[in-house]
This record gives structure tokens, sequence and C-alpha cells, in this order.
């Protein structure tokens, strides 16, 4: 049995991948936070405590959300923009994994390669990937968990990531709006959000950041 | 691990591909891997490994093949060329050479084909910075390396020295002992490596000529069965478009940009490659019944094996038996992922561990060696090279010497 614990960072110059230290991905109907293999029900209460108590939660969309390419993903993104307005959170997209020279707008995107100036720059306490290519999502898991104290949730639709810190599998549109609805109980309960005011930026067609409408 | 991948009742995730129960062009019904195997009535032929390997990929549902000829893989490769005439495989065509079957591989699988080639010796040296390409592109491209010597002077002869140089190239390497193993390596292998979360290219490997070119008793799923086909959609990487935005990785490389962030991306993907190596543990252990076969493993002399070198090692203990000594035997199946674990346990209370091997480097026992405690009772050998056989007589006399035992004199020229 492996006793690696998948935390929040900074961890190391090069932290390990939680696989090689032996961590298993969940079984379809699990989940897993921290490394401890849960219930799925368990990681949407815990993910959205994580959610609700951070300053500055965002989720980052990947391309599989980000476009439509089926009926399925349109309607995951709306999902994803309806947990955003709940909790609430940002959204910031990683609409590619190229890398970006010279300069990341780290204020309005992300990127795989370099996912910690993002998180850096606005100050993200608590993340949610979606709609991420697995490879790439792993890609920037370990980076974040090397250079910054964010606390990584991975949506994913297809096996899990170990290299989150908590980690949903099979991630599909309803079980994006089990976690909406579980924030939704919670602040019925009388759980705050401890998120800083935002507004969330606008880009137009062009992918330039206009004024919000 | 966090969570014990246990063998009772478990089987890999079954199929859930759009086609599952459909028909093929040929009228063979996709089905489910556990379904194949666990299923399925399996009837006993008589068959080379080079006549299993085209039996394994008639049922494969293989996308590309790309063929070029080198002994012992080249029987291999001109019977899928007859399975493509008879429209089993839907592409087939000859590589300028090695390296360019590889290269041509590896766009059949971006473009989203189950992909199947074959090489050995010689031909795996020359095509060998394809693999780290696949692997790192996540391309779960199957190559059955039929190994022979690839050294000068030439040998066209047995020699496993070629799969030291696959070890770290991210792709899983499993190792077939026989012929009824080839057949379900092959098979088994497409589904482990085509898992999205270890979707690395792999290599079926197999002791030539002992295994491709011998007869052998093999049992096979019916004919009208085949393996789902690859679901590109499950790629956990997108298509690595070389020069396209916007996933035009190659283009952009990072690898130009000399600074810190660069190398930190390089290395996470490096890592990540490896972690999915790791990941095809969970796949493999219900597939394959365990990383390792035991037998007899509470006896305080053990050997550890891959591929041919456990059959003659079996041989090797029932002589051994017959003149009282008791040995174990402990036979590897996948050398990447390694069975770290498994072999730690099962060498426990091991105090002489010998690692028979056909090749010059004695890699197999350097992994062992690294792996367990008190490595001082790992013996390197025994060894042959270059295509010499291993008579089962050999392990026996090496055993029988370095225990300190009589053994019978050879012949000699006095």
């Amino acid at each position: 049995m492996s006793h690696y614990e998948v935390k929040a960072g900074p961890e190391a110059f090069l932290p390990p991948a939680a696989a090689s230290m032996g961590n298993v991905l969940p079984d379809p109907g699990e989940a897993h936070i921290g490394g401890e293999i849960v219930p799925e029900d368990e990681a949407y209460d815990k993910a959205a405590r994580m959610i609700l108590g951070a300053k500055v939660p965002t989720i980052f969309p990947g391309p599989l959300v980000l476009w439509k390419l089926n009926e399925h993903s349109n309607a995951k993104a709306k999902a994803i923009r309806e947990l955003a307005l709940e909790a609430p959170m940002r959204i910031i997209p990683m609409a590619d994994y190229r890398p970006k020279y010279p300069k990341i707008e780290a204020a309005v995107e992300i990127n795989p390669n370099h996912p910690n100036l993002t998180i850096w720059h606005n100050k993200i306490d608590v993340c949610i990937f979606i709609g991420v290519h697995c490879h790439m999502a792993n890609l920037s898991l370990k980076i974040i968990r090397g250079g910054t104290s964010c606390y990584t949730i991975a949506m994913c639709a297809m096996a899990g990531h170990e290299d989150a810190c908590l980690s949903f599998r099979d991630a599909d549109l309803t079980m994006v709006n089990k976690l909406k609805a579980t924030i939704q109980k919670l602040k019925s309960e009388g759980v705050k959000s401890q998120a800083v005011p935002f507004t969330q930026f606008v880009m137009n067609r062009s992918g330039f950041v206009v004024e919000p409408s | 691990m966090n969570k014990q991948v246990e063998l009772k009742n478990r089987k890999i995730i079954a199929s859930q591909h759009v086609k599952l129960g459909q028909k093929n062009k040929m009228g063979q019904t996709y089905t489910d891997v556990n379904d194949i195997f666990y299923k399925a009535k399996q009837t006993a032929n008589f068959m080379t490994g080079s006549e299993v390997i085209r039996a394994a990929i008639k049922v494969a549902s293989v996308g590309t093949s790309v063929a070029y000829p080198i002994t012992p893989q080249s029987e291999a490769a001109a019977l899928i060329g007859e399975l493509y005439a008879e429209g089993y495989v839907d592409e087939y065509f000859r590589g300028e050479s090695e390296f360019a079957v590889m290269g041509q591989c590896a766009g059949s699988a971006f473009g989203g084909h189950r992909v199947f080639t074959t090489t050995a010796g010689p031909g795996t040296l020359r095509a060998m910075e394809n693999f780290p390409m696949w692997a790192g592109s996540r391309l779960p491209i199957q190559v059955c390396v039929t190994c022979r010597g690839i050294n000068s002077p030439l040998s066209i002869q047995p020699d496993t020295l070629e799969m030291h140089y696959l070890l770290e190239t991210g792709m899983l390497v499993w190792h077939a002992e026989t012929a009824q193993d080839l057949f379900d390596y092959i098979l088994k292998g497409f589904i482990v490596a085509e898992q999205p979360d270890v979707h690395v290219p792999i290599a079926v490997c197999c002791d030539g000529f002992f295994v491709t070119h011998t007869k052998d008793t093999v049992d096979l799923p019916p004919e009208d069965l085949c393996l789902t086909p690859y679901d590109p959609y499950r790629n956990p990487q997108p298509v690595m478009d070389m020069e396209t935005a916007p996933i035009r990785m190659m283009r952009d490389p990072f690898v130009m940009k000399s600074n810190y962030i660069s190398y930190a991306t390089h290395a996470s993907w490096q890592q990540e490659v490896k972690a999915a190596v790791e990941r095809s543990r969970k796949h493999t252990i219900p597939l394959l019944d365990g990383l390792i076969d035991e037998e007899n493993t509470d006896r305080e002399i053990l050997i550890v094996g891959s591929g041919t070198a456990v059959s003659q090692s079996r041989e090797a203990i029932r002589l051994l038996e017959a003149e009282g000594i008791k040995v174990g035997l402990v036979k590897i199946k996948t050398i990447r992922p390694f069975p770290y674990e498994e072999i730690r346990r099962a060498t426990k209370n091991a105090k002489h561990i010998f690692v028979p091997e056909f090749n010059v480097a004695g890699w197999l026992a350097r992994e062992i060696k690294a792996n367990i405690p008190d490595n001082e009772r790992v013996y390197v050998g025994p060894h042959v090279a270059g295509g010499m056989t291993m008579p089962s007589e050999v392990i026996v006399e090496e055993i029988k010497k370095h225990l300190g035992m009589e053994v019978a004199a050879r012949g000699t020229l006095g």
C-alpha cells in the first residue's frame, strides 16, 4: 500500500508522479482524496467545501468543453458555467496546449507548460480541471503541486488523476450538476463562500478581453 | 499502493465501445476481451509462433500493419499480408527500413488506427529513436519483437539483448515464454496499452526461433469473435499535429526555448509517460493473472527468469528434483512495468537466486539485484548469448557448482 499523500504544495523542485509512488486510480463509483480511495459521494462533499472555503476558486476548462465538439460537450460547458456562477468560481480557460511565448497572459489564460504562472498571478488557492486531455492535465497537476499551494481537483471524464489532490473519474454532465447541487446544499446549511469579489472577464470572438455587457 | 489490486474475481473494466456486439465486414463479432478469453470456448491448435501471430492479428481488429523483412519475424509479417489480402487488416504495406516502418506506424496511430508491426534484432535497434517518440506521443502501437542477436558479427539466432534497450523507452515490455503466451499477450496487450490512463506503446517480446519457428499446442478462441476496435476518442492526448495550430506541438516546441519552465514541462512529460506504464499494472494483473507466476517460492533455491529461459528452467528443476535438490521458480511476464513488489515477496525466503538469461548483459539479473534486499543472494547467470541454446543440464550444473556440489566432468580433448 502506498503512503504517498497528494496534497497542495509547494512540494518539491520536481515532485514525483503519484502513480510512480504506487498510487492507484479509483474504480467506477469511486474517487480519491489525497490519494486515498473513497466512495464518489464523499468526494463531492470535500470538493464543495474546498471550493466554498477558497478565496480564489477557479475552474480551468479545457478544449474538450471549450469547443462544441458535440451536444454533450455543449451541455457540459453550460453546466460548468452554472457551477461557476453558483459557487462562485472564476473561469480561466486552457484553450490549447502550445507553450505561450514570449509571455502568457496570466490573468486570462492558463497553459499546461507553465500553469504555475497563472496560479501565482491570480493567487488561485483551489482549482478544478475539467475538459483537459488527461496527459496535459497530469503534466500541469505535477507542476502546480511542485511550485504552488493550490489545491487541485480533477473532474476527469476518463479514469481520473492521481496527481490531483482530489479526483473524480467518468465525470459527465450529471456529475458536474451533482457538485453544483452539493455546493447549493452546503450554502443552504449556512456554509458561506469565502471567495473574494471579482468580475469574470469576457472575451470577444477575436480573443480580446472586453468589458462584460 | 493506496489500494491493493486484488486478483480474485477481478476482470479488466469491460469495453463500452459503440461497436460492441456488432459485426465487422468479415462477419466477426466485436467482443469484450473478457468474453473472448474467459467465456468463449477455446480450441487446441498445433502451430508455429509465426502462425500464432497471424491467428492473433486475425481477431485483433487491426487497422494498419507495416512490414519490413528481418529474420526471424519475416514470416509473421508475410502472414499478416495474407490477412490484409483476405480483408482482416485494413491497411498493410512495406516500409523502406525499420526506422521508416516505425514512423509510418506513428502516422497511422496518430490517424486513429490500431497499429501492429513486428521486428527483430538489428531492426529493433535501427528503429530505436521511434520508440520513445511513440511513448511521448502516447501512441498505443504494438510491436512484436522476436528477439535475435543485434551485434556484429551478425547472428540471426535467439538472443534477448535488444530487450535491454527497450526498458527505458516508456513502452510496456512483456516477455512471452510460449506460443500460447504470445497469442494471449498480443490480444491482451492491445487492450491494456489502449486504456486511457495507460495509452503507451507495447513491445510484446518472444525469443526468436525458439517460439516463432517451433510448433506448440495453442488454445484459440473462435475466429468469428474479434476485439473491439481502438477508440481514438479515449486518447489522453490530442493528436500531435506537427504543423497545424492549435496543437502544433512540434512546430512550437518547448525544447527550443531555454528557460526553466520548458525543462519542468519536459520533466513532467517524462514522468507522466513512466506513470502511464505504472498505471498499466491495474489492467494487466487481472488479464495476465498477475505480473509473475510462482511455483514453490517457499524454497531456499529459486530460479527467476523470463521468456524461454523459464521453459529451460522447468526442466532443470525436474532434473534437480530427481537428485533431491528442491528449487522454486518465478516466471516474470512483464518487464515493464517491472513487478517490484511481487519479486520482493516471492524471493523473501530464498537464499540463492539464479537468473538464467539468453544475453551477455544479464539485464534481468541487474533489475532483480537492484530491487531486492540482500542482493548478494542473486547469482547472475547462467548466461548464454549469440544464439547458443541453454540446455537444462547447464542450468543444473551451474546451480550445483555455485552451491559447492559435485558436478559431472565434461568431456576433454585429452
